[in-house]
């Protein structure tokens, strides 16, 4: 399961962190999840509450999810546009030369800890 | 009591195993072993593909294959009664080979210097596209009765792959696969992207296939070659 191999690469960066700074316990962490990135929350929180559970730094955590907004870049014509409302195709030029400027981040923007 | 504080970490979740498979391919390139990395939906034809690949190649450079599956080992046994070097790795669950898992892999098949590595990641055309594995090259499998849309569904997974394999194409005339719109498709997402029709059960194409395989291993495995 994709959200399951995320969640553990999130515990063991946090863990090295933890150990690192000499972390006791964690009472939240904040993952930056792009529109498009294709990473279900609902499934993150549940793989999170199994996983988290093993680990005595993260076992009486949260996870919290900021969603970070899909934008694309038009090559055609320089613009940008909502890449969930209009997809690959430039609404503006109807150029499909386009790529992707933000939405694809799985990101750990940071830990309420002590 | 102690006071819960803020810190910041800005840690994007790919960079850390993105910096693994970095490392990974320097040592590979150190020993002078080639690795590929080969995905493709379930039942693409990745095993009987890598079964034709041993025959074509298999003289030229040792071979050594790693098989990654959420369960079982018939792959493993299908592919080691051809005599190769073989291990099974099992993902437990999850739907993709990240580069420590892999990592792992290569130190248990343990495969000599100048080897061909392939990898037979999880079937699926979503996870294994997000996760570099530490492979010098990576090659997906498409068959003919999956449609010509597919990479229109699954771009990710279309634009990582330096090769695309469309196998299965002795059954063309029953499928409405329009191959012209398929290829179209993968270099829509990826240009530079090599795509070689095949029928891994026949052999047709299979020549084509090694020959492009063949030139990634020399081309990676040459400055070591050239040092003596």
């Amino acid at each position: 399961m994709h959200e399951l191999g995320i969640v553990f690469h999130v515990i063991k960066h946090l863990e090295k962190v933890g150990e690192e700074q000499g972390l006791s316990a964690v009472r939240s962490v904040t993952l930056e999840l792009g529109e498009v990135s294709g990473v279900v929350g609902e499934y993150l929180t549940d793989c999170w509450k199994w996983a988290a559970a093993k680990s005595s730094l993260l076992q009486a955590s949260s996870l919290q999810i900021v969603t970070l907004p899909a934008i694309t870049y038009c090559t055609g014509c320089g613009r940008t546009y909502e890449t969930v409302k209009y997809g690959r195709t430039c609404p503006y030029c109807a150029s499909e030369d386009t790529y992707l400027l933000t939405g694809n981040e799985v990101n750990i923007k940071e830990i309420e800890a002590c | 009591m102690e006071s819960f504080k803020i810190l910041e970490i800005k840690e994007s979740v790919f960079a850390d195993n993105d910096r693994q498979a970095a490392i990974l391919r320097q040592e590979l390139q150190e020993k002078g072993i080639f690795l590929l990395n080969l995905m493709s939906s379930p039942g693409a034809g990745k095993t009987t593909t890598l079964l034709r690949t041993i025959e074509a190649l298999g003289a030229e450079f040792p071979i050594a294959i790693m098989e990654a599956d959420i369960d079982s080992e018939v792959d493993a046994r299908a592919i080691s009664n051809t005599g190769v070097k073989t291990i099974q790795l099992h993902t437990g669950g999850m739907c993709h080979l990240d580069a420590d898992m892999t990592r792992q892999g290569l130190l248990g098949l343990d495969a000599p210097a100048g080897s061909l590595v392939v990898l037979e990641n999880v079937g699926n055309l979503v996870c294994p596209a997000e996760f570099d594995t530490g492979a010098v090259k990576n090659a997906m499998i498409l068959s003919v009765p999956e449609g010509h849309d597919k990479p229109l569904k699954y771009p990710l997974m279309f634009s990582v792959c330096h090769a695309v394999l469309i196998n299965k194409i002795d059954v063309l005339p029953y499928f409405d696969f329009d191959m012209e719109a398929c290829k179209a498709y993968i270099h829509k997402r990826n240009p530079e992207a090599e795509i070689i029709p095949i029928c891994a059960k026949t052999g047709e194409g299979i020549d084509i296939w090694a020959d492009w395989l063949r030139q990634q291993v020399h081309a990676w495995q040459a400055p070591r070659n050239n040092k003596f």
